[in-house]
């Protein structure tokens, strides 16, 4: 099979004691490959041992057919670049000076920048947009600014592979779409390879072409996005206790209210999510119904309802479930209606809304 | 921005080649005799009569001047290479010990030779005090494994420096041979009594390692950014981090071989250098600190010489007063760029 880069039976650890075994990874050029897991589950140390930080414990590592360990350093260094969390010292260096110092390993014996080398670094620059603060203090810009220096020296740094520690943990969300729409961009135009560990779940979804799972033991689990995200896994990778993820939506909620539910919630249509949520905040426990199982109150309800009354989509709603619902209303005190107007095929909805009224439970959101 | 800053560096390295020439002078100058500086030119070249005068000029203060400046500079030096090493602003080689514990080395096989009646050499005295900065450097090192932290390395070195201290004394006051009086002297930091035949040697060794050094300053300016960042440039950690120990030490060893223990140089100048250069990066660094520790230790000199005339006061009572406020400074400003 054909592969950029590959690890073989990889085993990572400290101090000859392996954290996590049997790591097998195959990408070909031009992948985004995130690792994914909870605080301390050993993802930094995945990443230090592919880039030659720590020994490996056990296995190879192979890029573009060579054999890492067999690799110079200077070579290693011209092919792939780094962006840590652990911090650059960068005493009276402005973030010009930063970035240059990724040109170091085409720099000549006393590391004097050529002209050639300043264009790559004013490039990288524009391309990552720190230009403007090209001239200020590294240790005096914000941590989001400074992420992306660090990410204008990688890129002048020339690699064909970049690893990246949490790149987007310290930028707000502008600059988390606009860091990764970068590397989408270099994956597309110079077939940068990348692999990085990121703690944003729903954006590793949409921007990787495949995702590795680690758990502080061994690999979880590795493959595609699709593959990866199946209901219910990240909550049993991450040992959600309160709260939950949904894996299709990429939504999160917090813990639903405990107790019986007194409060119906008659939604659907997009129109109950604020509702759910106001009630989650207020701690009251609650049913809703009749949703499609396509509606987007869906996935909401689902984290948070204790009991959701549920219709199939596309398709004419059942009597059990209508009368499922009336039951419901039965049992509660109170009837919250999220809705204005019934849609002229909505039956089922509009029938327990009178069915509510006529108890008197009824009240408007 | 960059045309800026290559005018702040020439102008820097003017500045200290401005204050090495004129406090060159003044060192030759004035002393317990006083010597116009035309009559310094006349001995020197040859066309005076001063007889007295040339003496004085050409085999007491000459060779102390050239001694002050090249020992001065390899003071910063050392001290430069340590704070880059242990990533620490207040390293050198007199906080970590390595002075100390090299003057106690060579105070042994002086007291060791005068007793068997050899004559102790330059180039014994070298190797005596390397290998003393050697054993404090391992034990600073063996420590700096142990404990991350680095304040502590810095109160490990200080109190390896007061035991080796303690022995030197011990050693100095039980020996019995008259020539030991110079051993005093010289074990509380002097520059006083440097012959011809010490400055060729100092010279030579001086140079070599200061060119080693600056061959280094590549690696050093990657290794400046932290081991991580190092590493990924391709920088080989172990092999610069050995070059480092082993230059640093022979730096302070020749130091101490030839003017004792001389505190507070090492630290305080790089970080003034700094200051005055507006920059970190080794390639100016290293020159300039250099230079920065000549011009230092020419001005202790002179008043250490001079303060209390005839009276000479030893040379670490007059960098302490210039060099600890400079440290008391550092610190200062590293706990407020520290909160970041």
């Amino acid at each position: 099979m054909d592969y950029y880069f590959k690890t073989e039976q990889m085993s990572v650890g400290y101090n000859k004691e392996a954290l996590i075994k049997d790591i097998n990874i195959v990408l070909n050029k031009g992948e985004i490959l995130t690792l994914i897991g909870p605080n301390g589950a050993g993802k930094s140390t995945v990443l230090k041992s592919i880039s030659k930080q720590l020994k490996l414990i056990h296995g190879l590592v192979y890029m573009d057919k060579d054999e890492l360990s067999l690799m110079s350093d200077t070579m290693l260094s011209q092919k792939m670049a780094v962006v840590f969390t652990e911090k650059l010292r960068s005493e009276l260096m402005t973030c010009e000076d930063v970035v240059a110092t990724g040109r170091y390993p085409y720099t000549g014996y006393l590391g004097i920048l050529s002209a050639e080398d300043h264009l790559h670094v004013k490039k990288a620059m524009d391309l990552v947009h720190v230009t403007a603060i090209k001239d200020h203090d590294f240790t005096k810009i914000s941590d989001g600014q400074r992420q992306r220096v660090m990410l204008a020296r990688a890129i002048c740094q020339n690699p064909e592979i970049i690893i990246l520690d949490e790149p987007t943990s310290f930028l707000d969300v502008k600059h988390k779409l606009e860091f990764l729409s970068l590397l989408q961009k270099l994956r597309n135009d110079k077939g940068l390879t990348v692999i990085m560990s990121l703690h944003e779940l729903e954006l590793a979804q949409k921007v990787s072409d495949k995702i590795l799972c680690v758990n502080g033991e061994y690999v979880d689990c590795y493959g595609k996005p699709e593959e990866v995200f199946k209901p219910g896994y990240i909550k049993s990778l991450f040992g959600i206790e309160s709260g939950s993820f949904d894996e299709e939506f990429g939504n999160m909620e917090l813990m639903p209210p405990d107790g019986k539910a007194d409060i119906f919630v008659l939604a659907g249509g997009c129109s109950g999510r604020n509702i759910y949520r106001r009630l989650q905040r207020e701690q009251k426990a609650f049913v809703t119904g009749i949703l499609y199982d396509n509606d987007l109150d869906y996935p909401v309800a689902k984290a948070l309802a204790s009991k959701v009354i549920m219709a199939k989509a596309f398709e004419p709603v059942e009597d059990k479930v209508i009368d499922q619902a009336k039951k419901m209303i039965d049992s509660c005190c109170q009837v919250i209606c999220c809705r204005e107007v019934f849609g002229s095929m909505e039956t089922a909805n509009k029938e327990i809304y009178e069915y509510a009224k006529k108890s008197g439970k009824l009240c408007q959101k | 921005m960059q045309r800026r800053r290559k005018y702040r560096y020439i102008s820097a390295f003017i500045i200290l080649v401005i204050c090495i020439a004129f406090f060159f002078a003044l060192n030759i100058c004035i002393g317990s005799v006083s010597i116009s500086l035309s009559d310094i030119i006349g001995t020197i070249t040859g066309k005076g009569e001063y007889d007295t005068l040339a003496r004085i000029v050409w085999d007491i203060r000459l060779p102390r001047t050239i001694a002050v400046l090249i020992l001065g500079g390899a003071l910063a030096l050392s001290g430069y290479l340590l704070q880059t090493f242990f990533h620490n602003p207040i390293a050198g080689p007199f906080v970590l010990g390595i002075s100390s514990s090299a003057k106690m080395v060579v105070a042994i096989l002086m007291v060791f030779l005068m007793r068997n009646a050899i004559r102790v050499t330059s180039a014994d005295m070298i190797l005596a005090a390397f290998v003393g900065a050697m054993l404090s450097m391992g034990f600073v090192l063996l420590l700096s494994r142990k404990v991350r932290e680095m304040s502590m390395l810095v109160v490990a070195g200080v109190m390896v420096g007061y035991i080796c201290s303690a022995i030197t004394e011990l050693i100095v006051t039980f020996a019995q041979d008259a020539d030991i009086v110079n051993l005093h002297n010289w074990s509380r930091g002097s520059f006083s009594g440097m012959t011809w035949d010490n400055v060729y040697v100092m010279s030579v060794v001086i140079a070599i390692t200061f060119v080693l050094v600056f061959l280094l300053s590549k690696p050093l300016s990657a290794y400046h950014l932290g081991e991580v960042y190092a590493k990924n440039m391709g920088v080989n950690i172990r092999r610069l981090r050995i070059y480092l120990v082993i230059l640093s030490s022979v730096l302070s060893a020749c130091i101490v071989a030839f003017a004792g223990p001389i505190s507070f140089v090492g630290i305080a100048t790089p970080h003034l250098i700094k200051k005055l250069l507006g920059t970190s990066s080794p390639l100016l660094m290293i020159p300039a600190s250099f230079l920065g520790g000549s011009v230092f230790c020419l001005i202790c000199d002179l008043l250490a010489r001079m303060l209390l005339a005839p009276t000479e006061l030893s040379i670490s009572t007059v960098t302490a007063i210039f060099g600890v406020p400079v440290v008391l400074w550092i610190m200062m400003e590293r706990r407020k760029e520290r909160s970041y």
